[in-house]
This record gives C-alpha cells, sequence and structure tokens, in this order.
C-alpha cells in the first residue's frame, strides 16, 4: 500500500465525531453586515483610503481623463526611467497612444529576461480586478496579458483601480465575483491580495517597508470627476 | 524505539535548558518586550469582545467540520489539484517527505532550493535532507534568514529571529554577508538582505512554500505573508513545492476568509497581511499557438502533504483538537512560560503551548513528556486560541498519559507512559492505600502532625525554589472538633 493509502485509512478508521453542521460563511456574513450600518460609495472610498494609507499604501484620485498625465507626473516625481506594462490590456494601449516615455511591455517568457526585469525596470503598472475596503486590499488577477511578477519584482507598483469595484469585505468580493467557480469564473493560477508595499518587522519587531516586493504601492483610484474635491 | 521517538533531544534535558534560558536576562528582556508588544497589537484588533466570540464560534465549527470530513477532503483536494495540474504527493514521516523532496530536485538536477516560511519544512530538517544531497536549501523569510545565517533554529513560529537585537543581527551581517558593512538602522539591514535574497530567488532552479489553507473545492494553496519573499519563491523559479500537513484542508473557498481574518489579527495584530497569495495552479501554456500563454510563475507546481503523527492526534476524540490549529502563535504569545524561556528552551520545532499538544504526536512523548508540564495552567493559551482549542485541557490529558498505560478503548500514543517511575508508581499505591481507609488515614495523620519535627528540611525537587513543606501541629479534623467544643 502507498503512503496514500496508508494515510488515509488511518483517518477512515478513527473514531467518528458528531461531524458540526456545515459552516455557512455566507450567512454569519450577512447576519454580521445587519449588526452594521450599510455604507455608501463615498463611505466606502474614504475607508479605502484610510486603510491603503494605514499600509503605506499611496491613494492618488484620478479620472479617465486625467489618469494618463498623473502616471507622467508620478513617473517624473519619482523619477521612474522605465514603466513595465502589459501592451495588450486597454489601459496599456492607452498609455502607448499617449506616447507615455520609458514604457517598457512585458512580452517575452521571463527565462529570457530575467535578470533586466529584476535590476532594469524602475516601476510596473496593472489592473485591479477590485478593491476591499475593510482592509485596504487590492484584488489582482494576474493573466497572461499582466502577468504575476509585474507587481512584485519592480521597485514601485502602481496599482489601477475603479472606485465602482470596491467591496466592503473580502467575503463580498468572493462572492460578488463567484471566485469559487461554480458558475464561470474559475480562480486564475495565482489571484493575490495585495495591501500596501512589503514589508517585515522581522528584527526587533520593528517595521520595515520593502522587504522582498515592492517598496512603494501607488494605487490609482478612479473617481467621477465631482469626487476629484 | 519507534524513529520518531529517537528524533529529538530527551526530555530530561528541558529543565537544564529552561533554567538556562531563565538566568538569561538579556533574552527575557527581549522575549517580554516583543510578547508585550504583539498582546497589545491584537488587543487592539478585537475591541468588541462579542464580535470576537461569534467569530471564534465560527472558526472554531469550520475547522472541526474540515477535520470530520478529513479523508474526504483530502481526496477532493487531491482530485481538483491534479485537474489543476499540481502534482500531488503524500508523506507518512519526514523521511518520506524530505525523500520526495530530494527526488524532485535531483529530477531538476537542481542546485539552490529558495525557501519561503514553512514550518512544516523545519518539522521535517528538509533543510538538513536537501545539503545531504548536495542542494543548497536557503531561508529567504527575513527572519528566517537571519536565524539561518547565524546557524540557529526559530525561536517564535511567526517571528523567528524574535530572540535576537538589531545590534547581534548588525554584527551578524556584517560578519557573514560578503560586502556588508556595520548599521543598526533596521531599514539599511533588511536592505542588505533584500539585495542577497533577491540574488537568490533570481538563481534558484526550485522555490519552497509552506501552505496557510489547502481549498478542496477550488483546488487551490493559500499563503499568507507581509514580504513577499513568498510570493517570489512560488513565482520566479521554474519549480515551486509547497509542503503541508494533512490538516490544513478546508472544504470551501469561503471557508478561508473568517480564519484569514482571525489568523493575521491573533498573530501580530494585523487586520490583514500584505499578501494572501492564492495558487490554483501552474504558469498556463496557453493556446496551441502558444497565444495567451503566461509568461511566468512555475512551470511546475507539487504539493507534498505530511503526515508525520498527525493520524495519531486525528485517531483520538479529544486530542484530535490540536490538528485544528492555524498556526498563529497568539499561545505562545500569551504563554507566561513561553515568554520567560523563549522558544529555543522547548529544543522542538513548535514552542510554546501549541508546541507542548503537538510536539507529542510528531515526536512522541519519550522525548517530550516534560513539555505539557511547562503550563501554569493559567488558561490564557485557550483563551486566546482563534479556534478554541482547549490546550489546557489537552496538557492535563498528555501528562496524564505520559504517566500511565493506554486506558481502555483508547490505543497507546507514541510514547505512552513514558514519563513513569516505580517510585512515583509506589508513592502514588500508598497514597490511594492511605485514603481509602479512614483508620490508616487516621493514624497517618496523627503520626505525622506529632513528629513534625522530624520533616526534613531538603526536600528534592521542593525546597529548590520553596519553603520546606511541614505537617500543621494538629490535623484539620482535629483543629475542626477542637473549634465545635468551644462554641
Ligand atoms: S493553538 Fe490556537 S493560539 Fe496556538 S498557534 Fe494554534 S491556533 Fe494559534
Amino acid at each position: 500500500m502507498s503512503a496514500r493509502d496508508h494515510i488515509l485509512r488511518r483517518l477512515r478508521s478513527a473514531p467518528q465525531t458528531d461531524a458540526p453542521q456545515a459552516p455557512d460563511a455566507r450567512a454569519f456574513h450577512a447576519a454580521e453586515r445587519a449588526r452594521q450600518p450599510v455604507e455608501d460609495r463615498a463611505a466606502r472610498i474614504a475607508r479605502f483610503c484610510e486603510k491603503m494609507a494605514f499600509w503605506h499604501g499611496e491613494v492618488v484620485k484620478v479620472t479617465r481623463r486625467n489618469w494618463i498625465g498623473k502616471v507622467r507626473e508620478l513617473c517624473a516625481a519619482k523619477g521612474v526611467a522605465t514603466l513595465l506594462y502589459g501592451a495588450r490590456t486597454a489601459h496599456g494601449k492607452e498609455l502607448a497612444a499617449a506616447g507615455v516615455a520609458g514604457l517598457a511591455p512585458y512580452e517575452r517568457p521571463i527565462e529570457e529576461w530575467k535578470q533586466a526585469l529584476f535590476e532594469n525596470i524602475d516601476a510596473g503598472i496593472t489592473s485591479t480586478r477590485g478593491g476591499i475596503a475593510e482592509t485596504g486590499t487590492l484584488i489582482v488577477w494576474p493573466d497572461a496579458s499582466e502577468p504575476r511578477l509585474m507587481s512584485l519584482v519592480p521597485p514601485i507598483h502602481f496599482a489601477l483601480l475603479d472606485a465602482g469595484q470596491l467591496y466592503d469585505t473580502l467575503l463580498d468580493a468572493m462572492f460578488d465575483q463567484r471566485w469559487s467557480g461554480a458558475d464561470g469564473n474559475p480562480l486564475p493560477a495565482n489571484a493575490l491580495l495585495v495591501s500596501g508595499p512589503s514589508k517585515t518587522a522581522d528584527i526587533q519587531v520593528t517595521l520595515a517597508y520593502g522587504a522582498h516586493g515592492p517598496k512603494e504601492l501607488i494605487v490609482l483610484l478612479l473617481v467621477d470627476e465631482e469626487e476629484l474635491r | 524505539m519507534n524513529a520518531r521517538e529517537r528524533q529529538s533531544a530527551p526530555a530530561a534535558q528541558f529543565g537544564q535548558r529552561a533554567a538556562a534560558a531563565v538566568a538569561d536576562a538579556h533574552l527575557r528582556k527581549s522575549f517580554r518586550g516583543a510578547m508585550d508588544f504583539l498582546i497589545a497589537r491584537r488587543a487592539a484588533q478585537f475591541p468588541d469582545a462579542g464580535a470576537l466570540e461569534r467569530q471564534r464560534a465560527l472558526a472554531e465549527q469550520i475547522r472541526q467540520y474540515s477535520l470530520a470530513r478529513l479523508p474526504d477532503l483530502l481526496e477532493q483536494l487531491e482530485r481538483k489539484l491534479t485537474e489543476n495540474g499540481i502534482r500531488v504527493h503524500w508523506a507518512e514521516d519526514a523521511g518520506e517527505a524530505n525523500a520526495i523532496i530530494v527526488g524532485i530536485a535531483r529530477r531538476h538536477a537542481a542546485k539552490r532550493v529558495v525557501k519561503g516560511k514553512s514550518m512544516v519544512s523545519e518539522e521535517v530538517g528538509l533543510n538538513h535532507a536537501l545539503e545531504a544531497a548536495g542542494i543548497e536549501a536557503l531561508e529567504s523569510d527575513m527572519g528566517e534568514y537571519i536565524v539561518q545565517l547565524d546557524g540557529e533554529k526559530p525561536s517564535h513560529i511567526i517571528m523567528p529571529a524574535i530572540h535576537k537585537t538589531k545590534e547581534q543581527i548588525a554584527r551578524l551581517f556584517a560578519e557573514k554577508v560578503p560586502g556588508a558593512r556595520y548599521t543598526e538602522s533596521v531599514d539599511e539591514l533588511i536592505g542588505i538582505g533584500r539585495a542577497v535574497l533577491r540574488e537568490k530567488f533570481m538563481r534558484a532552479e526550485i522555490g519552497l512554500s509552506g501552505v496557510n489553507f489547502a481549498v478542496a473545492e477550488t483546488g487551490t494553496l493559500c499563503l499568507v505573508e507581509n514580504e513577499g519573499n513568498g510570493r517570489m519563491c512560488t513565482t520566479v523559479p521554474e519549480v515551486h513545492i509547497a509542503i503541508t500537513g494533512i490538516e490544513k484542508v478546508v472544504e470551501k473557498l469561503e471557508h478561508v476568509p473568517p480564519l484569514f481574518g482571525l489568523l493575521t489579527r491573533s498573530a501580530t495584530g494585523q487586520a490583514t497581511t500584505t499578501y494572501l497569495n492564492l495558487i490554483s495552479g501552474p504558469r498556463k501554456p496557453g493556446e496551441k499557438d502558444g497565444r495567451n500563454a503566461e509568461l511566468d510563475g512555475p512551470k511546475e507546481v507539487h504539493l507534498v502533504l505530511v503526515d508525520n503523527g498527525r493520524t495519531q492526534a486525528y485517531a483520538d476524540r479529544q486530542l484530535r483538537a490540536t490538528l485544528q490549529c492555524i498556526r498563529c502563535g497568539a499561545c505562545m504569545n500569551h504563554c507566561p512560560v513561553y515568554t520567560r524561556i523563549g522558544g529555543h528552551a522547548y529544543g522542538t520545532t513548535y514552542p510554546g503551548p501549541i508546541g507542548e499538544i503537538v510536539s507529542p504526536h510528531l515526536i512522541g512523548l519519550a522525548a517530550t513528556h516534560a513539555l505539557p508540564t511547562a503550563s501554569t495552567l493559567c488558561g490564557a493559551c485557550g483563551e486566546v486560541c482563534p479556534v478554541k482549542i482547549p490546550i489546557p485541557d489537552l496538557l492535563i490529558r498528555l501528562r496524564g498519559e505520559a504517566q500511565h498505560d493506554a486506558r481502555p478503548g483508547h490505543a497507546p500514543l507514541v510514547g505512552q507512559g513514558a514519563a513513569r517511575s516505580a517510585l512515583m508508581d509506589f508513592v502514588w499505591a500508598g497514597w490511594a492505600a492511605l485514603y481509602t481507609r479512614p483508620a490508616l488515614y487516621r493514624a497517618f495523620a496523627w503520626l505525622a502532625t506529632r513528629f513534625r519535627a522530624l520533616t526534613p528540611p531538603v526536600q528534592p525537587g521542593w525546597t529548590a525554589s520553596r519553603t520546606p513543606l511541614k505537617p500543621a501541629a494538629r490535623t484539620l479534623r482535629e483543629q475542626l472538633l477542637e473549634r465545635g467544643e468551644r462554641n
């Protein structure tokens, strides 16, 4: 018998306990939500900004009209000379069409340019599938046009977030976007939640940013014109 | 003797290690400070006691439900992962787990393995096995890296280098990292580690990680971290190997957020970590003509499911609760014993209260029977445990199992009765005889009180740090009788 069979047999021959009822996270969540006041879009945006700032993420409110200008401004201010982007995405095409300087498309398998990615890229810009207000978190689903390392290796990560895709909690996002794939939309090979730049408190519980991943996270939060204030 | 029993240092040395740790003022200050910090941070995350209790009840239910269905869920997990292109391996013990991983490394002619945080890999002694096979195993979690650089083991499951001051780390880096200059700035020290390890992420052929939760319904491995080294290990090298205990599986994806929320807040007092990394497959090859092919991510993903004694805990209705653990470390942070002796004194991979209840299953009671006694039974561990493991009850149970044969209806544990001694058995038999025979008891009590002057001033084990025990001048019974007569 294989190790697998031995282990499963031992587990199956163990005494049965009264199996607890199947946990219903959805019902629990609904009950907890009912105890709290419902937040509107403005409150959700405010909460997201506050929490993201707590994680040392920078939130810059932008609109469809001015976001490319903001990217230019931020890149100039931070001395970003090379900006990694997904050339096949809608926002990537907009960046290229606007002639943003220093754009570097991610178009080759990592094996062919690993060292260059680690050493020569100043920043990466990716889309997000939404955000979570409760914890100040981005939902990032890498794919063929925006690979996984874009949000990890460059020292600065710019993330585009549509304020209309802000959820109150992680469970809200999971249920609404049907992550479990029961009806379409299964999880991608790699899905990520990102809350701020990478950090560590491993030396004398002193917080330091830029442990292994990005040292800076800049969220470009797409809002309506009148929400810019 | 079973292989698991031989692995660890003899239990007898625990007392010596603990005594040495208690005498080290420096170490005690480090731990006291860090634990107070973590306790305050956790408390700030749970301002509403009622809400916390509701969340703990749900988390406990999720873990108990998952365990009740464990064999089915493991099979479902295996099926789903396989569909997703992740290869699943099963290991009964440490040796098998290491052989599987060394085998994968050999197949890829790998020279370097870069490791994200994984307590199970520590538990099975993977670094040792890899090095014996001529493969470099480098820890990449900052704390683990520091500890490995100094040839030590982690002293806390969440904060491995908590026992070190920044000055010690500054000296260590200046000495051991080529080109590093002495600096006490934490930012600069982290910068040095970052530079060294980025180079390693780039060069390693294999990345290794642990798993916090494995989801059966979607075939997903969930990794919780702040640093990004876990993402590096699971994304940059061509091969990713995840290693985990068989107990980590949950049925549904929706079971993860309640556990994740409690894990990060209980562990470090954070509402969330920087990253939650959900891995459901290797790099996708895309269509036949190569369109939509993913450009990064590992080409091969493996999961090694490790038993290593967990099925022993599972086989017992009460001890099974041990497997509910989500490894948050809160029980350590709140333990008055852990805070005073630190993680190394335990001599096991998992220190503190969780270590005291899980280690006997991993390496046997013969090597660990002293550990369940390293508790004041104050109950703090059980009170803070986010999945409501009744740790004090389990400690009492294990103390007993170390002293006697298996009770009827229970299979003996590895090392059952290991702490038993003829003297102790004799004393207890005498005690039972006295207390079940009233006449004998009264005679004994009379003698003990009348000849109290003869009690020895040195009572081994007791008077080392306490005043000697001495019977009262009259028995309680006599005193009460006297009082009755007076009134
Ligand atoms: S036993 Fe409970 S408190 Fe201790 S590490 Fe496990 S989950 Fe956390």
